[in-house]
């Protein structure tokens, strides 16, 4: 188990090392940051001074040494945009991210087991097909059109009255489909201070309100996958020998289902859904710009817009982290809920 | 869509749930303007970059010695009186009983050491450099001396916001001078504020939130302005801006993006603002790297060749206003009887007089992140001039990668788009046409290497000449030859505009340089 923790170690910082190389390769293709500090018309000299002062001039290994020497001794640099050291950047817009991660994961998880479940044990209901079709539509809308279409029915309103509004009827589905709106648009609110640069969301219930439009955005990319998932799965399971001879052994069905087969077919998903939460962290940047969730991912691209390259490659580095970690906790879950896998990789 | 349909049965569980809540503590008893713009001044040292962000910040927390009306004349500020007193000197008498948010009382010296300071700020610098001495003659008077006669020191007095000079003296926990003026860093003035303005800055997380509230001893008791307490957000996503002003997130927004003017301008709890701007859209067709480009015939087809106003009304949906010169209506240099050139017949037959009849191949680069469809209309050029046989390879770039582009000249027509730091037509010239000169720094963007040594001349006469009407007959002349010899390709003024909620009057406070006087809005009843 240590020398298991011990590897993944050297796992992370090879990946973290590996990023910062390439980070730094690229840097001169991402623009040129005095640009982004000036007004336009200063003048040639004074960009050139400023270069100098910024050693932008050096060549890249005096660059990359440089970096890699205060990086070693956890010094990243100072973010050209924020004036801040870019770890603190980071760690001020970590937490928006986590908390919109781990609501929409909260969101997955609670939509796409039963949903999965059911459309496995009930292949052929008119509901499963449903939830089947909707699911490719669900998978091939972009996020950025759901969460568009979200903030215009929920926050904005539409008023929508192809019924006739005369007829009692027809104002009564006239007002089903038109929405108030009212719910938050963009940000993050007022959220409380926990710790730290930690502010949460999840402390008040109109903190909670401001989460509910972005984290459906960021659950609708991942949801369809994880009910697909899960179906497939569970189908499968569900033709293995000791289900059949579950049921022949006269075991009520629930249990067979939700005991039996669903354990096993969580072994898989567990996998596949630990590294695809990882990925969720990359897939806010776009959730992030529209409702302008004041996370890391909205931070990154303002970052490459403005050539803040600094800020770039210490968020690169850290996503990296993220990543190793996921795949980690991932692998130590797996070895818990499956003991015929051993991490070590030694023969059981 | 079931799943979206299962969601939204969750939020409209949610919204019941938390509809008997009280909404956000409002307080009647204040006003409060929540605002968003794209971007939030990257500091709080108002010398740290010369940009509309850090302008904007300056007019909320501070006050310039004159200000510009919305029709570009000067308003009195902080000086409340001036005379040229000769042809190199002006002297201003400075308003009584203002003090900065510190305490502190506004002197004579603070203005000498505000300009001071920017004549050391790299942005700033070369604006300031007609002056040659400042100087606090007493407690209330101040007297500005050029080493010629410069006639644009009352446009410089608008970038004059005077700093406490007490409060920004001595060194900070760090042992660091509190005026310095650091790019990229932690300065004490970019972390802290004291101004004479309306408003204080009360709360500032870069590129999140920033929060003002109305300054207590504000000196200007006629401005009717009722507004103590202004949030701002950036919110750099244009969908989302507008969303947040119609929903009502927000209560003021700039800018409106082209695509939503219609959708604001028809919304009733909304009042859009739109403004014909002063910021010229242009491309620069480079004589040094096409021989074509030195025959004014080539250069003049090419004006001809581009439907401004086609670009004006279908690609900027009338958000723009065509040109044909540099200088936008009220600027002294304005030649009212320029017109817009459009004429396909001409067009071919002056590329056929000159002998390119069939055309050739050029290389076309604009930026698709900086002005208003700057990318569409790069594309918009390039099927046009097809029309006259030329062909256009073009490529756009995000504006953090163009401008290193734009510096190397990279290609044959590059797209610019410029606005007079001064409010003044020689500026123009200055930066984007007069002979490309590293020495000198003339020409700083001039991607055309267009060069006429007497256009040079005259304009530095104009820079010379103090008598306004004389020295707009010259600019004038500029204007003109730059046309005749089709110098450039003008496309627009890119327009400006704003929304807020229907009972915020933002018209009287709004001008053509994009700072709103924030300081005298005034929020009706709702």
């Amino acid at each position: 188990m240590i020398a298991f923790l011990i590897k993944r170690l050297f796992h992370a910082l090879l990946v973290m090392f590996v990023i910062s190389v390439i980070a730094f390769a690229i840097q001169d293709n991402l623009g040129d940051p005095i640009q982004q500090m000036v007004g336009q018309s200063v003048p040639e000299s004074e960009r050139a001074q400023l270069r100098e002062e910024l050693g932008l001039n050096d060549p890249f290994l005096v660059q990359y040494l440089r970096f890699a020497i205060n990086a070693a001794q956890l010094d990243f640099g100072y973010s050209y945009i924020f004036n801040q050291p870019t770890t603190e950047v980071i760690a001020r817009h970590l937490p928006a991210t986590l908390e919109l991660v781990a609501s929409a994961t909260f969101l997955i998880i609670l939509l796409s087991v039963p949903i999965g479940v059911y459309s496995a044990i009930k292949p052929r209901a008119w509901l499963s097909r449903f939830f089947m079709g909707v699911s490719i539509v669900g998978i091939s809308i972009p996020v950025f059109l759901t969460a568009i279409v979200l903030i215009q029915i929920f926050a904005i309103g539409v008023s929508w009255t192809p019924f006739p509004a005369d007829t009692a009827w027809g104002a009564w589905l006239n007002d089903l489909v038109t929405t108030e709106g009212g719910m938050p648009a963009y940000g993050r609110g007022d959220p409380v201070h926990v710790i730290g640069t930690w502010y949460t969301n999840f402390a008040s219930p109109r903190g909670l309100l401001y989460l509910v439009l972005p984290a459906i955005s960021l659950a609708s990319i991942m949801l369809p996958l994880f009910i697909r998932l899960i179906r497939a799965e569970m189908l499968e399971v569900l033709q293995s020998d000791y289900i059949k001879f579950a049921r022949a052994k006269g075991l009520p069905l629930s249990r067979i289902y939700f005991l039996h087969a669903l354990k096993n077919t969580m072994l898989p998903v567990i996998t596949v859904g630990g590294v695809q939460i990882g990925t969720l962290v990359a897939y806010t940047i776009l959730t992030e710009t529209v409702f302008q969730w004041p996370g890391m991912g909205l931070m990154f691209l303002d970052a490459i817009e403005r050539s803040d390259i600094p800020l770039i490659v210490t968020y690169l580095m850290i996503v990296g982290l993220i990543f190793v970690i996921t795949n980690t906790v991932v692998d130590l879950i797996y070895g818990l809920v499956n003991p015929t896998v051993k991490l070590t990789g030694k023969p059981a | 869509m079931f799943n979206k349909t299962l969601m939204a049965a969750t939020i409209g569980a949610l919204m019941a749930g938390t509809a008997a809540l009280p909404a956000a503590a409002q307080d009647d008893d204040i006003n409060t303007l929540r605002m968003a713009y794209d971007a939030d001044p990257v500091s709080l040292d108002i010398h740290e970059q010369l940009s509309g962000g850090i302008l904007q910040l300056s007019h909320m927390t501070f006050d310039p010695l004159v200000r510009w009306t919305q029709d570009l004349e000067f308003e009195p500020r902080l000086a409340s009186d001036w005379e040229q007193v000769d042809d190199t000197t002006l002297r201003m008498t400075l308003r009584e009983g203002v003090s900065f948010h510190s305490g502190n009382t506004l002197t004579a010296e603070d203005v000498v050491w505000t300009v001071d300071r920017l004549k050391r700020s790299s942005d700033f610098k070369a604006i300031f450099e007609p002056i040659d001495k400042v100087t606090a003659v007493d407690e209330q008077t101040v007297e500005f001396q050029t080493e010629k006669p410069y006639p644009l020191l009352l446009n410089l007095a608008t970038y004059i916001f005077p700093m406490d000079s007490e409060f920004y003296t001595g060194t900070d926990d760090d042992g660091d001078p509190k005026d310095e003026i650091v790019k990229n860093g932690n300065s004490y003035a970019s972390k802290h504020l004291s101004g004479t303005g309306p408003f204080t800055v009360t709360e500032h997380q870069p590129g999140n939130r920033m929060e003002f509230e109305r300054n207590p001893n504000y000196w200007d008791d006629d401005s009717p302005g009722n507004v103590d307490r202004i949030v701002l957000t950036p919110i750099s996503e244009n969908a989302t801006r507008v969303a947040a002003l119609l929903s009502g997130d927000v209560d003021f927004i700039a800018p409106v993006p082209p695509n939503d003017l219609e959708r604001v301008r028809e919304d009733e709890d909304a009042n859009l603002v739109t403004m014909s701007g002063t910021r010229i859209i242009l491309f620069h067709m480079n004589q040094e790297r096409v021989e074509a480009f030195q025959d004014p015939k080539v250069r003049k087809a090419f004006t001809y060749a581009i439907n401004q106003e086609g670009i004006a009304d279908r690609l900027m949906k009338g958000f723009a206003t065509p040109a044909a010169q540099f200088s936008p209506e009220g600027y002294a240099g304005h030649v009212p009887d320029l017109e817009i050139r459009h004429d396909m017949e001409k067009a071919q037959e002056l590329m056929a007089e000159a002998g390119y009849e069939d055309g050739f191949e050029i290389t076309m680069m604009a930026p698709n992140n900086r002005y208003v469809n700057d990318a569409k209309i790069a594309q918009a050029v390039s099927a046009m001039l097809a029309r006259i046989n030329v062909d256009v390879d073009l490529k756009t770039l995000p504006k953090a990668q163009y401008w290193g582009e734009y510096d190397d000249r990279a290609a044959d027509m590059m797209m610019i788009g410029w606005h007079s730091d001064t409010e003044d037509s020689a500026n123009f010239h200055q930066y984007l046409t007069e002979c490309p000169d590293t020495e000198t720094g003339g020409g700083q963007y001039n991607a055309g290497n267009y060069c006429n040594p007497e256009l040079d001349e005259l304009v530095r006469e104009a820079n010379l000449e103090i008598d306004q009407e004389k020295r707009a007959e010259m600019l004038q002349e500029v204007e003109q030859t730059l046309y005749d010899e089709a110098a450039f390709v003008p496309l627009h003024w890119q327009d400006l505009a704003w929304a807020s909620a229907s009972h915020i009057e933002i018209e009287p406070i709004l001008n053509v340089m994009n700072f709103p006087y924030l300081g005298d809005l005034v929020i009706n009843d709702e």
